[in-house]
């Protein structure tokens, strides 16, 4: 590798040393093994911790990716990406086998020590290329290796399962023999590699079962709350209620005659970027004993600066600002809507709750401090920003702290964050074996880092002919800028606004005004997507319904309508193609019957998105005395090349009932500083009964593949409150939707 | 602190604990059974499900000194009989053919839930899977794939 920068870069059998840094327990087989690194690039939210990760990732060591063709036939890929359940340990080797010619049963994925963030729907999207060239090279070298040992052309030899064969003389060699000496081969040019004909795939687009599901159904499959060492201890911490409380004193004397309670102590609170609450920590032989000590703790809190933050408080200040003008617009022009031409105007108000992540498992991590090192097992979406945060709570150099990241109970954005691995270090100091921290259901639900909430006018103009002239929405959120913005730095931007309307519009003002709060705020399933992808569509729904037109329809004019000429922002990208969106509106509007009848309460909604991919979707709700129950969800997409049909599929599934879940039942409110809800008894989730039936129809597509996991998030949303308005002629803004809905 | 004689997956097991523990942390914290799992602590998640006589109990609800004497199937049971791994069960089957498991933490408890509603209607209705499923969460939102791998089980089942 001559420059860190190169995307792909070979590692023979010199560079074998790397290992050491890698440190996978598969070093000793790849000494005999054909190993090419190469780099796969991360594409999240996360952009600072993704940077500081990388800036630790990149010391030495340019590759993130390795290939292992073994001398047995076997291959193993070596990812830094964590699996959550999106299926990533398939898709990715897929796309590595397609173009290497792998046999597909004798392909394993091995999970680096370093992991990089996995989120923001780009593993496959951004591993697409660099992993079909890793595999393109496999091919060629192995092609090269035996054409040179048969003395024929390359040309002449093709491949299939792992071997390669030359027709003409009837000879065949497995990749696994031809090992030894294509170590000693060149590599060719990732850049230059000749890559397949997607036409061609085989294995890419064909559904194929997920590898790491046998053990998910055997009880086999460890999460974070199943490591199990020897002697290791338990340990639950007592945080205050409120944000920015502290224990003002603590008697420790009835949790430590509590059977199995070993230890109590007290840790502190940790700020910007790590954002711990601090408190008491017990420390127990058992789960369930350190839970009791706690209980039995008497604490004096100190409720902190920010005690009488309220819902209704924060509720008030949105209303408040939506009365008044914008602190930071889009408006450079100074044409007020107010003055374009229109012969209808619309507005409203929605609202979005505060929301949990509630992942299945809750935050845990285990840690082990002894002799100056640190061995820590997290259930992490970015263990290796982890480390530095590790290291420097216990004062150690990074290369003193090994992270294994072990599978997670779902992750949603929740578990990039510091705050549990901060905790574990600092208990860590106090306890000689190993020690699991765990966050009681309680903790998940009062100490998360939850999805924003706030309010927005959306106002809108329609002309003579039915088409929208003027768009505005002003947003007053709780943003994220101000929880992960530095301190001192903070200034309302246009950051947690949606992109404009993909219909054309020629006067579109965004504006927002950012509402202060005490309550922890990060990524949540795609974050903004998840409210602007609803406020946008129901409003185009509500322009369609005072047009006079069917909702549909509507869209599908307006995409037709000549774009209006305008500059693009710099980092505003490619405009969206249109034609692709049309045409799965009308893949969903035909396959769930649109325009046909329903019979009495029920309804059909319809929305669409450029986010992510290109998808629509189209809800049937039926809704009798004030209940909504959403009976079917059909969805088309178009997400350029689908990898792993299967996979596809489950992530779409789990994004659009994710997504109801929140809309219809979640909320997290906040009373005297505190989060009002505790566990599933008053935090609801989306249940059994609740699930409709889904049909996801794919467009056929080469295109570069796209994300999925949060590309329904900002879809189903409006699909279903669209829905709710055509069963009932109610229009619902305000989440999670009730039919008597208030907006007082 | 009490001895308490359990029968875990057929198999006889003492432990030492306090009778009010929940069978929940004796099955993960003192035997390290760590298929079943916690996530509500309050009974209103279903991902500590395990079978207590063949019925199914949600663990965290269930105290040692409940579980004395009878017989307790976790998910590493369940493909068991007479102590030895004859298959898998055939909902775990069903579970890996119709691709159920997305992140897989609650799977465990739907797999034990489903087995128990199994063992007892053949035959179920959408609206018996509903009642039977119902105190299950999946954050995950699997629910279309559980109700089809249901059905898919079934009807292996009575083959
Ligand atoms: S942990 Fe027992 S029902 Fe949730
Ligand atoms: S599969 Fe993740 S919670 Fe059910």
């Amino acid at each position: 590798m001559k420059t860190k920068q190169e995307q792909v870069g070979t590692t023979t059998q010199r560079k074998i040393s790397r290992r050491a840094f890698l440190g996978t327990g598969a070093a000793a087989a790849a000494g005999g093994a054909l190993v090419i690194g190469f780099t796969l690039r991360r594409h999240f939210h996360n952009v600072d911790v993704a940077d500081e990760a990388a800036g630790k990732v990149a010391v030495g060591n340019p590759f993130d990716a390795w290939v292992h063709v073994q001398p047995d036939g076997s291959a193993e890929l070596v990812l830094a990406q964590s699996e959550m359940g999106q299926g990533v340990y398939t898709a990715l080797p897929m796309l590595l086998a397609e173009e290497a010619d792998l046999d597909w049963q004798r392909v394993r994925v091995v999970q680096s020590e370093f992991s990089l963030g996995t989120g923001g729907s780009g593993s496959v999207m951004s591993n697409y290329l660099p992993l079909r060239q890793a595999g393109a090279m496999v091919r060629t070298v192995m092609i090269a290796t035996a054409a040179r040992q048969w003395g024929v052309a390359e040309s002449e030899c093709t491949t299939l399962n792992s071997e390669v064969m030359h027709a003409r003389s009837s000879r065949r060699v497995s990749y696994g023999q031809l090992v030894p000496a294509a170590r000693a081969m060149p590599l060719p040019n990732f850049k230059t590699v000749k890559l397949k004909d997607p036409a061609q795939f085989t294995l890419i687009g064909k559904p194929t079962q997920h590898l790491d599901i046998p053990d998910k159904c055997t009880g086999a499959a460890r999460f974070g709350l199943d490591v199990r060492l020897p002697g290791m201890v338990y340990a639950v911490i007592a945080r205050c209620p409120t944000f920015g409380g502290t224990p003002a004193k603590f008697d420790a004397t009835k949790a430590l005659a509590v059977p199995g309670v070993l230890q109590v102590f007290e840790i502190p609170a940790k700020g910007y970027r790590i954002f711990t609450a601090g408190g008491i920590a017990v420390v127990a032989t058992s789960t369930w004993a350190a839970m009791q000590g706690r209980k039995a703790l008497q604490i004096t809190w100190n409720r902190g600066p920010h005690s009488t933050e309220s819902t209704d408080m924060l509720r008030a200040q949105m209303k408040e600002a939506l009365a008044h003008a914008p602190a930071w617009t889009s408006d450079t022009e100074g044409v007020s809507l107010d003055n374009v031409l229109a012969s209808r105007r619309v507005e409203s108000v929605y609202e979005f709750p505060f929301l949990a992540h509630a992942c299945m498992e809750p935050m845990n991590i285990t840690a082990h401090l002894r002799e100056g090192r640190c061995e820590v097992w997290a259930p992490s979406q970015a263990a290796d920003a982890m480390r530095s945060v590790i290291a420097k709570e216990l004062e150690l150099a990074e290369s003193s702290v090994t992270v294994h990241t072990t599978l997670m109970g779902g992750g949603f954005g929740r578990r990039y964050q510091y705050d549990f691995p901060a905790e574990v270090a600092q208990i860590a100091k106090h306890v000689e074996v190993p020690v699991q921290l765990v966050w009681t259901r309680e903790d998940d639900m009062t100490h998360d880092f939850y999805r924003p909430a706030g309010m927005r006018r959306m106002r809108g103009a329609l002309d003579t002919h039915g088409n929208i002239v003027a768009w505005s929405d002003h947003l007053a959120d709780v943003p994220l800028s101000y929880q992960w913005g530095e301190p001192g730095k903070r200034k309302p931007d246009g950051s947690e606004l949606p992109g404009r309307p993909v219909y054309p519009i020629a006067q579109v003002r965004m504006g927002f005004t950012p509402i202060e709060s005490a309550v922890p705020r990060a990524w949540w399933r795609s974050v903004e997507t998840s409210f602007n992808g609803l406020a946008v569509e129901c409003f185009t729904d509500e322009l369609a319904h005072a047009a006079g037109e069917d909702p549909y329809r509507f869209r599908r004019r307006l995409l037709q309508l000549p774009e209006i000429p305008r500059v693009r922002g710099k980092d505003e990208g490619p405009p969206p193609d249109r034609n692709r969106l049309i045409a799965v509106l009308d893949l969903a509007a035909q396959m769930a019957g649109w325009g046909t009848s329903l019979g009495p309460h029920r309804g059909r909604g319809i929305a669409c998105t450029t986010n992510y991919a290109y998808l629509a979707q189209v809800a049937e709700v039926t809704v009798e005395n004030d209940t909504i129950r959403v009976d079917r969800l059909v969805t088309a997409v178009d997400c350029g090349q689908v990898v792993n049909p299967n996979g596809a599929r489950s992530q779409l599934e789990g994004g659009m009932l994710f997504t109801l879940s929140s809309i219809l039942k979640e909320a997290i409110t906040i009373r005297d500083g505190a989060v009002e809800q505790q566990n599933f008894d008053d935090y609801s989730v989306l249940r059994m009964p609740e699930a409709p039936a889904l049909e996801t129809w794919f467009v056929e597509s080469h295109a570069a593949p796209h994300g999925l996991g949060e590309a329904a998030v900002g879809l189903t949303g409006p699909a279903v409150a669209n829905a709710i308005f055509a069963a009932t002629g109610k229009r619902l803004r305000r989440m999670p939707f009730r039919m008597d809905e208030s907006t007082a | 602190m009490a001895q308490f004689p359990l029968n875990v997956n057929g198999q006889s097991r003492t432990i030492e604990a306090d009778g009010e523990m929940p069978l929940l942390w004796a099955l993960r914290d003192l035997l390290r059974l760590t298929g079943t799992k916690y996530g509500c602590g309050i009974g209103m998640c279903g991902a500590c499900t395990v079978h207590l006589d063949g019925t199914a109990v949600r663990s965290c609800q269930t105290t040692v000194a409940d579980a004395r004497g009878k017989k307790v199937v976790t998910i590493e049971g369940l493909g068991l009989e007479r102590g030895k791994q004859v298959a898998l069960h055939a909902v775990q089957r069903a579970w890996i053919a119709e691709q159920v498991p997305q992140c897989g933490y609650c799977q465990s408890g739907q797999i034990m839930s489903a087995a128990a509603l199994l063992a007892n209607k053949p035959h179920p209705t959408d609206s018996e899977i509903d009642d039977a499923m119902t105190g299950n969460i999946c954050r995950c939102a699997t629910y279309f794939r559980i109700r089809k791998a249901i059905h898919t089980a079934a009807q292996e089942m009575r083959a």
